[in-house]
């Protein structure tokens, strides 16, 4: 091939969109070729200029409130409107919100230590990401990662066939969360890796809700729990790849 | 999961595109609003499994297109004359001379002053990292169409670079 047909494909190749046969080429090509390397780096330096030059607007916090406040449940604007039918609804709502406010509190300790499980995985996944040794097992293949963990965790857990979809594993590690031994699997996505950190659902408090995405700095997260196992997946690819890597998790259990 | 749940961690990413289309920071307001408005009343006929991002982006793309800005926008002719005018050599690439603090800007100015289609494939790829299958669910065209758009719209971006920075040094 010409210089010029393979840098016709570092665009695709950038964007993350080579099926993995060109992808293999290609890579092996840049490692020997330093004009079709620099021509490489050049495209990423304008991708990444152009990207940063794109987050250019931010919205006044008044819009998002009233955008917020209008997707809102109608339950509250309804007690609100009980306040205009005088001293007898007005007095049940106060008792109404009177409990409502206990149990805001007890809500809002258990959220509190919600945060703190939300926070540890991100930081377990983050020091993944800089460890000079991100995964104690290295392997693309499922039977070798899944057999890899006997032994060293006290339950066994299924890993789904990838083929076919944009996710690759990269391999595992051994991950403790509240003092519990557990899996954490690493995935990739085009540029972004998300870990899938596995537990004994018991080691987690009840309160923790038990699915759907959850606010995580500036992570995507999503967790569930199939057969007494609780799942988190978390990383900084979209919230739909986070979602699709946890349906095909899902689809397995 | 709930259309708030959904919808809401979208709406830094939906503004700042709607900035973008609508360049005009009170129209990015109405039309974010407007496009909140229509997918809470829609999102009955959203499949769950299929993508929600590109969903928003294009109900919020559609609405655009149905306004009076988008209308003027998606008519305005682009002059094929301005594609690849040849330029005087530089050993100085844009992309060296752009790591200055005025990079940010001129790569700004020229990202808007694309015409519209060009305009939101390049955004949708590099600002929202959409795949070329999301971009094209998105813009309602087909993969070849996406790329062939975006591969347009990165060269049409270097010839505006390359223009100002020619213009800077003149002046």
């Amino acid at each position: 091939m010409t210089h010029e047909l393979w840098t016709g494909q570092l665009d695709a190749y950038l964007d993350g969109e080579l099926d993995s046969g060109e992808l293999t080429k290609l890579d092996s090509h840049l490692r020997e070729c330093p004009a079709c390397a620099a021509e490489g780096l050049r495209r990423l330096q304008w991708k990444k200029t152009v990207q940063a030059a794109g987050q250019r607007y931010v919205a006044d916090p008044k819009l998002r409130e009233r955008v917020a406040r209008a997707l809102r449940p109608r339950v509250a604007r309804t007690l609100l409107s009980a306040l205009r039918l005088g001293p007898a609804a007005a007095a049940a709502l106060a008792i109404i919100l009177g409990l409502a406010g206990i149990s805001l509190y007890r809500e809002n300790v258990h959220r509190e230590r919600n945060n703190q499980i939300v926070s540890e995985l991100a930081d377990l996944h983050v020091s993944t990401l800089a460890s000079s040794t991100p995964v104690d097992v290295v392997s693309s293949d499922r039977h070798t990662v899944k057999p890899w963990f006997a032994g060293k965790i006290p339950f066994t857990f299924d890993v789904p066939e990838l083929q076919g979809s944009p996710f690759e594993l990269v391999g595992g590690r051994v991950s403790y969360l509240e003092q519990s031994p557990g899996a954490e699997l690493i995935f990739r996505v085009r540029k972004h890796q998300i870990s899938v950190f596995i537990f004994q659902a018991r080691a987690i408090s009840e309160r923790f809700p038990s699915a759907g995405p959850i606010d995580a700095r500036s992570f995507h997260f999503e967790t569930w729990t199939r057969n007494r196992l609780r799942y988190f997946a978390i990383g900084d690819a979209s919230q739909e790849d986070i979602q699709g890597l946890s349906n095909l998790l899902k689809s397995k259990q | 999961m709930s259309f708030e749940q959904l919808a809401l961690p979208l709406f830094d990413r939906l503004y700042n595109f709607a900035h973008w289309l609508t360049q005009n920071r009170d129209e990015a307001e109405d039309l974010v609003q407007e496009t909140y408005a229509k997918a809470l009343k829609g999102f009955s006929s959203f499949q769950p499994g299929t993508n929600f991002k590109a969903w928003m982006f294009r109900i919020l793309r559609n609405t655009f297109l149905n306004s009076r800005t988008g209308l003027k926008a998606a008519t305005v002719p682009f002059d094929p004359s301005e594609e690849d005018p040849a330029l005087p050599v530089e050993n100085q690439t844009p992309e060296t001379i752009l790591i200055d603090r005025t990079r940010r800007e001129i790569m700004q100015t020229a990202i808007e002053e694309l015409p519209v289609v060009y305009r939101e494939v390049l955004l949708l790829c590099e600002v929202e990292e959409m795949s070329y299958q999301e971009i094209a669910a998105t813009v309602a065209i087909p993969i070849g169409t996406v790329m062939s758009r975006l591969s347009r719209a990165r060269r049409l971006l270097r010839q505006a670079v390359e223009r100002k920075l020619q213009l800077r040094s003149a002046s």
